[in-house]
């Protein structure tokens, strides 16, 4: 009961954050300096581990189902299989659990360690509330760069897939016939799917990573506590909303 | 250069604080305890007291950054619990570590406020910050990042931060503290001038007795998160009250050291 409590009240303040960011939407103009350093940071910085992973994600994926379907002789779809699950899951859902790791747990440890240090304290005192200059640039930024990278991770997945798929001897599916394939199933709302549900997790992921680190109470210590915590809640946030997000969009399919 | 400063509506309009009956309470432990004062506007005030006793946990309800338990705590006659006090009184901090934004320069610390609230344009904003700079000598660290400042020149960036706010009430919280005799005695005339340029209230949490005995109109001694006594500076260079007078001028006794009284008195 205690923990269900601690649970719903973290929920409530999160929103409470929200809507006091969403307050000060119309700044945002005015903040597109910080706008722009906030997608740097988040786009740019995260793209050489989302572009590597993704592509050896890919060529996994087409090397395990190339063994797969080659008992009942379906080799020819390999690239329907890996463009479909890229699009739909493993793009979204991995490119939110990198930003879940590098970012969130990097926006967490800043807030916290200006909680700790005062710095949040300063601004409330000038009469800055920290959610207009801390919490919406952010929240800003990731939405903008969730299908951005999520684009890109995709991307990556495919051509991966489609290497795999050309050199491995037991494969030996030619590139042409895999993105054949691949073109052949695919509809756009697979695609856009997929942007729908990376944009929910990076919007969860950054608010939940801004409330816990703007919430961070006592010393240096408790910055990492926060980190950690943060980073755990944006994981199992992300795998929980991954099961009712695709439901929503099957049913709205 | 003209003086931005005097060019503000709001230089010369100045609040005192009232606090009432304020009690705060962490959970069971009681950190303040029914505490009463009031600060004139225009006055350095000084709250002094042991480590511990409260002071900055009664400054941080004067800013607005805690609430009471019960109680009140007025700036002229608003509210300073409430966050709409802050759009009509102009209310800086000094923090005890300076708490600049280490991710900005000290130029940029200085600009924020302006910058946020649109007081100005760049070049404004430009004449202010050089203003405050120049008045505590930090003109070569304007492009410095705090990382690379000493904790005097932090405090000063601190207090420099705070005057680019044309303050009319402002809050020291322990702006002495760690620092050498001459830099102590340095910010302790900082002070003082800043009142006599601006006429700014200043409430100043120190357990510094020169300073306090040097600068303050009226003094107030916290003890155990309740007033022990409050009153003109002077009352308090030669106090009848031996716990006030042992706190603002304590003998070193080696013969019978505090440490040992202390021992014995948990055994």
């Amino acid at each position: 009961m205690k923990h269900l409590l601690a649970i719903i009240d973290s929920i409530g303040c999160a929103l409470v954050l929200l809507w006091r960011s969403a307050k000060h939407l119309g700044t945002l103009p005015r903040q597109f300096p910080r706008f722009i350093e906030q997608c740097y940071l988040i786009g740019y910085t995260s793209l050489p581990i989302v572009t590597i992973l993704l592509f050896f994600i890919g060529c996994v994926l087409a090397l395990q189902s190339g063994y797969s379907m080659e008992n009942f002789g379906a080799k020819q779809f390999i690239g329907t299989l890996v463009g479909l699950t890229m699009a739909r899951e493993l793009g979204p859902v991995m490119v939110a659990i990198l930003v879940a790791g590098r970012v969130g747990s990097a926006i967490t440890a800043e807030l916290a360690s200006m909680k700790v240090y005062q710095e949040i304290d300063a601004l409330v005192t000038m009469n800055i509330p920290p959610e207009r200059i801390l919490v919406l640039p952010r929240l800003a930024a990731i939405l903008v760069m969730m299908p951005v990278l999520t684009i890109i991770a995709d991307l990556c997945g495919w051509f991966g897939g489609a290497l795999v798929s050309q050199f491995t001897h037991s494969i030996s599916v030619d590139s042409e016939a895999y993105f054949t394939a691949l073109k052949a199933y695919m509809k756009p709302h697979d695609i856009t799917d997929g942007l729908i549900k990376a944009e929910v997790f990076g919007f969860v992921i950054v608010l939940v990573c801004c409330h816990i680190g703007l919430s961070t109470r006592g010393g240096p210590r408790e910055i990492g506590a926060s980190v950690t915590k943060a980073v755990v809640t944006s994981l199992i946030l992300i795998l929980v909303l991954d099961y009712f997000v695709t439901k929503a969009l099957l049913l709205a399919t | 250069m003209t003086n931005p400063f005097t060019a503000s509506p709001f230089v010369g309009k100045t609040f005192g604080v009232t606090v009432e009956h304020l009690t705060k309470r962490y959970g069971k432990t009681t950190v303040l305890a029914d505490v009463s004062l009031e600060v004139r506007p225009g006055e350095i005030f000084c709250i002094m007291g042991p480590s511990g006793s409260g002071k900055s946990v009664l400054l941080k309800h004067v800013a607005g950054l805690e609430l009471p338990t019960s109680g009140s705590v007025r700036i002229g006659h608003f509210d300073a619990a409430d966050p709409a006090t802050r759009n009509q009184v102009h209310l800086a901090l000094v923090f005890q570590a300076g708490a600049l934004f280490n991710s900005l320069s000290v130029y940029d610390n200085l600009a924020l406020y302006p910058r946020e609230h649109r007081e100005a344009d760049e070049a404004g904003i430009r004449d202010r910050v050089m203003h405050a700079l120049q008045i505590l000598s930090l003109e070569k660290a304007a492009l410095k990042f705090p990382a690379e400042l000493s904790g005097g020149m932090k405090k000063r960036v601190a207090i420099a931060r705070a005057l680019v706010m044309e303050p009319q009430l402002l809050l020291y919280d322990e702006p002495t503290s760690e620092l050498d005799p001459v830099m102590s005695a340095t910010l302790t005339e900082i002070i003082a001038t800043l009142r006599e340029q601006t006429a700014v209230t200043s409430i100043v949490v120190t357990h510094d007795s020169t300073l306090a005995l040097n600068i303050a109109d009226r003094i107030a001694v916290l003890m155990d998160g309740r007033i022990r006594a409050t009153g003109p500076t002077a009352d308090f260079k030669h106090h009848s009250d031996p716990v006030i007078a042992n706190f603002l001028n304590p003998v070193i006794d080696l013969q019978n050291p505090r440490f040992k009284q202390l021992e014995q008195s948990h055994e």
